[in-house]
């Protein structure tokens, strides 16, 4: 189990991007510079970019945004593109399960701006726009006001809302919002520049904290937490039956169950875990809480960290009828671009909610609609969605042997992950 | 019977027959190319066709259609009773003979040029240009039907008028706005729930 | 002997009309809701000039013949 290439250097939470206790005013330009000190200057010529560059690509900083993408190779892409690009700051969050791009933002959020305009210095691009959900933009706003004031950026910084759906925050229903105003997706494969006339750098608001701090305290500090393979420290969320929910920060390798004590233990005996978000995988609590919480350690429970979301379901609670929720909130968030998305997963979501319900559900066909759907979308829609059904199929089979009698393991907690416009009981 | 011998056999009066003639026809197939094109795009056919019949067979027509429609407007300016110019074959209103009649024509002829260039540069030109000039047909029909009527007198009564009168209702109909089944018959009804959103833009551009 | 040339399906363009899957039903089949499934391997020689047409024939533009990147 201790494999070198798992075992963390440093478990335990890390404070890096979340303000310790000490910190006084954390939200506010003095209160960011009196704990991080000045930005530096990463403009220059190409060779000051290429080390700067070099010095991330040391780090091994990945994208904090679900995909992992390594950022040094995107950087390094766009800083090569004509003409220049524009830096767009991904703080959507279209997840419902998710919190830790709005806390971010909350309390740091002059961190992520500073990561966004050293990426724009980086790649010499003309303008960041930050894209953030409608909760945290009168904070972005305010924070960037006080950077104009105070004339502390190279690059015009512009904040936008982003539109609520879940599929908004995907990359290139990102730039599609920042250059049409329509939150959908624009086809696959996913390019790195965008459609229009320049390319665009999209980065999730976590990457370009830590990308902050890379560019202050360099390669060697970043990777002193985390595993050797995937360094520093992440944020995750956690949900469901533990005692205090809500954002932590780790350092990625910690076992899931360090996480769940984290965020104060659990509250009732779990029947299952829902790792990575609404595109992650269900597991059995013995299979995962042993884990490193990493993409190299959750792979043996066939999953993997994606959106950094960890919620644990109550044995009171009945795993089929969370996936029926969420499958049929996943079906009603498709962009309805797609024909295999659209309707596949709204003809997979019915025969769930019938799996749930106890009416009799033809699972060998939604086995084969898994398969038909995954793949023939413009975007990972329909691939996510299958990815975490197929995987509550395998965990939650008693369970369905149980409903096709009739019985349900579930006696309370209804409604344990959240599903905007569906009320929670 | 090729259209000299005709000159030569009964004067101009033969090239102005073949006009008047290819003419009534045009009508007839343009009001079948119109039907089929908007069959087409509600995604019918006929029981036991293949859909791509009902769309290969618009484009054929349309195809011999300009073929015809050069020969109308050839012999149409060939023929010397009347004093068309060559101006008016492609300048709309240019002809001192019946202005707005013949000028009508012009229109619906030039529309079906632009229509043709286009779909044969489709693939270059991208969808959205392709379909904005393709609409443009609707309203080459009504300019030929009404060149039809006033450029000459063939349709005033008899049975030539039954041909032009028939195909304007036959037209009126497969004009109207109908919910399509645009996916195929041989798909399933769509699951509930399920409504299709096609942006307003596209960006079918890769 | 040219480079392989595969089928693609741009998959926002595409209504689920089928005239693809009937003209090329060896390499293009339709799932339960009528939307194409176009075959992994590439293309055979013999049957290029019928997948031209069927490119061609799509009335959404949606069907494209490229080579395999």
């Amino acid at each position: 189990m201790n494999h070198p290439a798992t075992s963390p250097r440093a478990t335990g939470s890390p404070a890096r991007l979340l303000p310790g206790d000490r910190v006084a005013r954390p939200g506010t330009l003095a209160g960011h510079l009196a704990r991080h000190g000045t930005r530096p200057d990463c403009a220059g010529g190409g060779r000051r970019r290429e080390e700067l560059i070099g010095e991330v690509e040391r780090a091994g900083l990945a994208g904090r945004g679900g995909a992992a993408f390594p950022t040094a190779a995107k950087l390094r892409t766009l800083a090569a593109a004509r003409p220049r690009p524009v830096v767009i700051a991904n703080g959507v969050e279209g997840e419902p399960a998710s919190d830790k791009d709005k806390m971010l933002l909350a309390v740091a959020p002059h961190l992520v701006l500073d990561g966004a305009v050293g990426a724009a210095e980086l790649t010499g691009a003309g303008q960041v726009v930050i894209v953030a959900h409608h909760a945290v933009v009168p904070i972005v706003s305010r924070a960037a006001a006080e950077r104009r004031r105070a004339g502390q950026d190279s690059v015009p910084v512009r904040v936008m809302t982003a539109a609520g759906s879940f599929i908004a925050g995907e990359a290139s229903a990102v730039v599609n919002w920042v250059e049409r105003g329509l939150a959908t997706p624009t086809g696959r494969p996913p390019r790195l520049g965008g459609p229009g006339r320049r390319p665009a750098l999209v980065q999730n608001v976590e990457t370009l904290a830590h990308l902050a701090l890379i560019l202050r305290h360099g390669a060697t500090w970043f990777t002193s937490a985390g595993t050797p393979d995937e360094p520093g420290s992440m944020l995750v969320t956690l949900l469901g039956a533990v005692r205090r929910p809500g954002v932590y920060e780790i350092g990625i390798g910690t076992p899931v169950s360090g996480l769940i004590e984290l965020a104060g233990g659990t509250t009732a005996p779990l029947s299952a875990l829902l790792i990575g978000g609404y595109f992650g995988t269900w597991a059995e609590p013995d299979a995962v809480l042993p884990l490193p919480f990493s993409s190299a350690g959750l792979a043996a429970a066939g999953a993997s960290p994606g959106a950094g979301v960890v919620a644990a379901l109550p044995s009171t609670a009945c795993g089929l009828a969370e996936t029926a929720r969420i499958t049929r909130y996943l079906a009603g968030s498709s962009a309805g671009q797609c024909g295999p998305c659209l309707f596949g997963l709204h003809a997979i979501a019915g025969q769930l909610d019938r799996l749930a319900a106890g009416t009799g559900c033809d699972l060998a066909t939604v086995q084969r609609w898994l398969g038909d759907i995954t793949g023939r979308g413009a975007c990972r829609h329909p691939d996510g969605t299958a990815l975490m059904v197929a995987s509550a199929l395998r965990v939650f089979r008693a369970e369905a042997r149980l409903h096709s009698r009739g019985w349900c393991s579930g006696t309370g907690a209804a409604g344990i992950l959240p599903v905007p416009g569906q009320a929670r009981s | 019977m090729t259209v000299t011998s005709a000159v030569a056999v009964t004067g101009s009066q033969g090239l102005w027959f073949v006009s008047r003639g290819s003419g009534l026809v045009l009508l007839v197939l343009l009001t079948a190319i119109v039907v089929l094109g908007a069959a087409t795009r509600a995604g019918w056919a006929p029981r036991r066709w293949p859909r791509f019949a009902v769309a290969e067979l618009h484009r054929t027509l349309s195809l011999f259609a300009m073929a015809l429609l050069a020969l109308h407007v050839l012999t149409a300016i060939l023929d010397r009773y009347v004093t068309i110019g060559w101006a008016a074959t492609v300048i709309p209103f240019a002809s001192p003979y019946r202005r707005l009649a013949i000028g009508l024509g012009t229109l619906a002829a030039d529309i079906g040029a632009a229509v043709l260039l286009t779909s044969l540069l489709r693939s270059r030109l991208g969808y959205r240009w392709w379909r904005a000039v393709h609409w443009l047909a609707y309203l080459a029909w009504p300019a030929a039907f009404v060149h039809a009527l006033t450029a000459g007198n063939d349709l005033r009564g008899g049975w030539a008028a039954v041909i032009g009168w028939g195909s304007a209702v036959v037209v009126a109909v497969a004009a109207l706005p109908r919910p399509g089944t645009v996916r195929h018959r041989s798909a399933a009804p769509p699951p509930a729930g399920a409504q299709r959103r096609v942006p307003a833009r596209q960006a079918t551009r890769r | 002997m040219t480079a392989g040339l595969r089928l693609r399906v741009d998959p926002i363009a595409c209504d689920g009309r089928g005239l693809c899957a009937e003209l090329l039903p060896g390499l293009i089949t339709l799932d339960d809701w009528g939307f194409p499934v176009p075959c992994e391997q590439d293309v055979p020689d013999a049957l290029r000039r019928e997948a031209s047409a069927a490119v061609t024939a799509c009335p959404r533009l949606a069907l494209h013949l490229e080579p395999r990147s």
